[in-house]
């Protein structure tokens, strides 16, 4: 039991820090321009097939600065030449561009690397177990996800709160009208931040790659859970979101490990449910075949009793 | 006593011109039903009448949508919940009525799934219309990956990953009627959705259809007079699932066939796409968008593995060039229609026409060269293009198309000013002396 607990807390933490580093972006983006971009897990899985495709050729270290980059790149030419057209349309019209721009990157994916995952693997460098512990080893790679991950946040909360782009950044997301007036070219800060969260998205995609597998599905799998801990944690807030990452990933690891049914449970106090019906099943879903709408249930249920999430302050 | 009081010429004219509007609404509605009994006669290859059954479910479900996206300024990212469930529904009445335990004939089953859709509707929406904006996209994504992947797992009702199947020859017929061909199915959807659409049609001029434009426009003003936005919300989603339903029973009816696919994220996912292709704008334009996107979808995928990329290009274009959709950019046309004018700009048009398709060709052509380079069995270099053979492994066909593309693009941005400006000259009102 101890060891379960344990590894489910260790893979729950490395599953929280990889939510954390695509939601950091996306609530930034959010907070900034108020949009909700859907085409952030696509950039995710970009950074991913880059890397991949990379690492054939300079191999995988190179790959993990060159692939965030390159999609940090394209996220900047999204909302340069895409976004900002679309702004003057209202919010409604820059969340269909992006819903948009997620189908259209999920294709080209599919048009430039083919249907069939892509066996983007772990560099031989990290490739062994770290240590051991009862009967279960932990893997180097985890670890080092964990690592770059920490790193990565340590220095963005750096640039955010210690240094004056960080400074003019923040007084973007809430007073965009006064940063303007005082002269500074608003719009640029736009681009960079969603360069920049979409360069955090792909480097999550570098680094998960190996780990949850390179398929043109990946971005869907991981899009609307990202989604989910945004708004849970409260759009905009960074707190929220890294609470929020932590809630779900711990709840999803443990909930998978949980053999636990209706039945089962009513069981215990004593009541005995006939199966029957058309919803027999209902009675006889374990806890483990749930875990992967959870998080739509929590999001729905925040969602009803509290709009503004967890930590956030305003609704849109 | 031999001239009229002007009084009484007012109100004379004024009948003259409600009588002219009731005669052009009923008009269109007769038009509509005498095409729809028309063409199966007119359209005779074997593929028409599948793909118009088609069109006339998505029809239905792109006018239910835009209940709420257009009139009602919600966004959904979970429609095809309530279009899955009346299909779910349906099938499963079907089947009971095949097994003789109901008594229910075909062509009242889309009521059913209506029905279905209507009391999911009012479940889910009893909640999620609390508020507008993204917190209702959010809770309409939650709702929709929540019963997709509940569709999973409730085995029995959903059929797990095969479905459930159903047979509508089984039901008890209804004056001969047995439905055995698709052309019966045809004037079945047919009739539905004529039918459909006229009461959302008579739905949207109904006094909570015209709130449902006012709550979107601004909800506090509404408020002031004396509607709750809440409610009005919920009444609008209501009907909106209830078609959606309707459009679901039709699918069950058509396909005899229904997955957890028909109620996932894509499925919500391409009704957005078709709406707004057409237009939210305008009652015509989920019409237009569903009967473009269906088209281009049955015949895309005849000849492409990757229709989707394509119909991604032109929703994409769509947000950026032209946000009022298809039916906007006709509308647009009226002032010059008017003015009779709409001859002028033949001329830019065609050359801005011809010049995008020069563009379009280009793209095409790279895109599905790359397509067969990355994706065909090893060996396999041919492909046919445009009526041609080309070789991937040859320089000349990317050349080629590849200054299609850019020829094409220079002169684009040339002639659509041209275009834009004898659009401006032709639609100037008419000078009245």
């Amino acid at each position: 039991m101890l060891e379960l607990v344990l590894f489910s807390l260790l893979n729950g933490l490395v599953f929280a820090t990889l939510l954390f580093m695509l939601s950091s972006g996306l609530t930034l983006i959010f907070g900034m321009m108020g949009v909700l971009n859907f085409a952030h897990a696509g950039f995710y899985m970009l950074g991913a097939y880059f890397a991949y495709t990379l690492t054939g050729y300079l191999g995988f270290w190179p790959a993990l600065v060159v692939a965030p980059l390159l999609v940090g790149l394209l996220g900047a030419a999204v909302e340069r030449y895409g976004l900002r057209r679309v702004h003057r349309f209202g919010h409604l019209a820059e969340l269909i561009f992006t819903f948009g721009v997620a189908v259209v990157i999920e294709e080209v994916v599919q048009l430039a690397w083919g249907r069939t995952a892509k066996s983007y693997e772990v560099p031989a460098l990290l490739d062994f177990p770290l240590f051991r512990l009862f009967r279960t080893s932990f893997p180097a790679y985890k670890a080092f996800m964990l690592l770059v991950s920490v790193g990565i946040f340590v220095f963005l909360f750096a640039i955010l709160t210690r240094t004056r782009a960080g400074l003019i950044i923040q007084a973007s997301l809430t007073h965009p009208g006064m940063v303007a007036m005082l002269g500074h070219d608003v719009p640029r800060v736009f681009m960079l931040v969603f360069g920049t969260g979409s360069a955090l998205a792909g480097l999550a995609g570098v680094i998960a790659g190996p780990v949850l597998g390179t398929f043109p599905g990946m971005a869907q799998v991981l899009g609307t859970i990202v989604f989910v801990v945004v708004v849970i944690g409260g759009l905009g807030s960074l707190t929220g979101a890294f609470a929020a990452s932590l809630l779900i990933a711990i709840v999803q690891t443990f909930a998978v490990a949980l053999d636990v049914s209706l039945s089962s449970a009513l069981a215990t106090v004593g009541l005995r449910m006939s199966a029957g019906g058309m919803l027999q099943d209902l009675w006889k879903v374990t806890i483990a075949q749930v875990a992967p709408i959870m998080p739509y249930l929590l999001l729905v249920l925040i969602l009803v009793v509290r709009p503004t999430g967890l930590f956030g302050t305003r609704e849109t | 006593m031999s001239t009229p009081a002007p009084a009484t010429v007012r109100a004379l004219e004024l009948e003259k011109t409600a009588r002219a509007q009731r005669l052009r609404r009923y008009g269109v509605w007769i038009a509509a039903a005498a095409i729809l009994v028309g063409l199966p006669h007119v359209l005779r290859t074997p593929v028409a009448i599948p793909v118009m059954n088609q069109m006339g479910i998505a029809v239905v479900f792109a006018l239910s949508y835009n209940m709420l996206l257009g009139q009602g300024g919600m966004l959904s990212f979970g429609h095809a919940v309530y279009f899955g469930l009346g299909g779910f529904i349906a099938a499963h009445v079907l089947n009971l009525a095949g097994r003789g335990v109901l008594y229910l004939p075909v062509p009242l089953l889309p009521l059913v799934g209506g029905l279905g859709g209507l009391v999911f509707a009012a479940l889910f929406g009893s909640f999620s219309t609390t508020r507008a904006g993204t917190v209702f996209a959010m809770i309409s994504l939650g709702v929709g990956e929540l019963m997709a992947s509940s569709a999973l797992i409730l085995d029995k009702f959903f059929g797990g990953e095969e479905g459930i199947t159903t047979n509508r020859a089984k039901a008890p017929a209804l004056l001969g009627l047995d439905f055995t061909t698709d052309r019966h199915v045809y004037y079945l959807i047919a009739f539905w959705a004529l039918a459909a659409a006229a009461m959302m049609s008579a739905f949207s001029r109904t006094p909570v259809g015209r709130m449902a434009n006012a709550v979107r426009d601004n909800p506090e003003r509404a408020e002031f007079v004396g509607y709750s936005q809440r409610w009005v919300r919920f009444v609008s989603f209501c009907a909106a699932g209830l078609f959606a339903g309707v459009a679901g029973g039709l699918f069950a009816v058509n396909y005899e066939i229904l997955t957890a696919e028909n109620m996932g994220l894509s499925a919500s996912g391409s009704v957005l796409l078709m709406t707004y292709i057409g237009g939210v704008g305008y009652f015509i334009g989920p019409i237009l968008g569903a009967v473009i996107f269906t088209f281009l979808q049955s015949m895309l995928s005849d000849y492409t593995g990757m229709w989707l990329l394509y119909l991604g290009i032109l929703f994409l274009a769509t947000v950026l060039f032209v946000p009022a959709g298809f039916a906007g950019v006709l509308m647009l046309h009226a002032p010059a229609w008017r003015a009779r004018r709409l001859g002028r700009l033949l001329g830019p048009y065609l050359l801005a026409g011809l010049l995008g398709l020069v563009v379009a060709v280009g793209v095409v052509g790279l895109l599905e060269m790359i397509h067969v380079v990355v994706s065909a069995p090893t060996g396999r270099t041919a492909k046919r293009l445009f009526w041609m053979t080309v070789d991937v492994r040859t320089l000349w066909p990317w050349l080629a198309f590849a200054t299609l593309a850019v020829a094409g693009a220079v002169g684009l941005r040339w002639a659509a000013p041209q275009a834009a400006k004898a659009f401006t000259e032709a639609s100037r009102p008419v000078e009245t002396r």
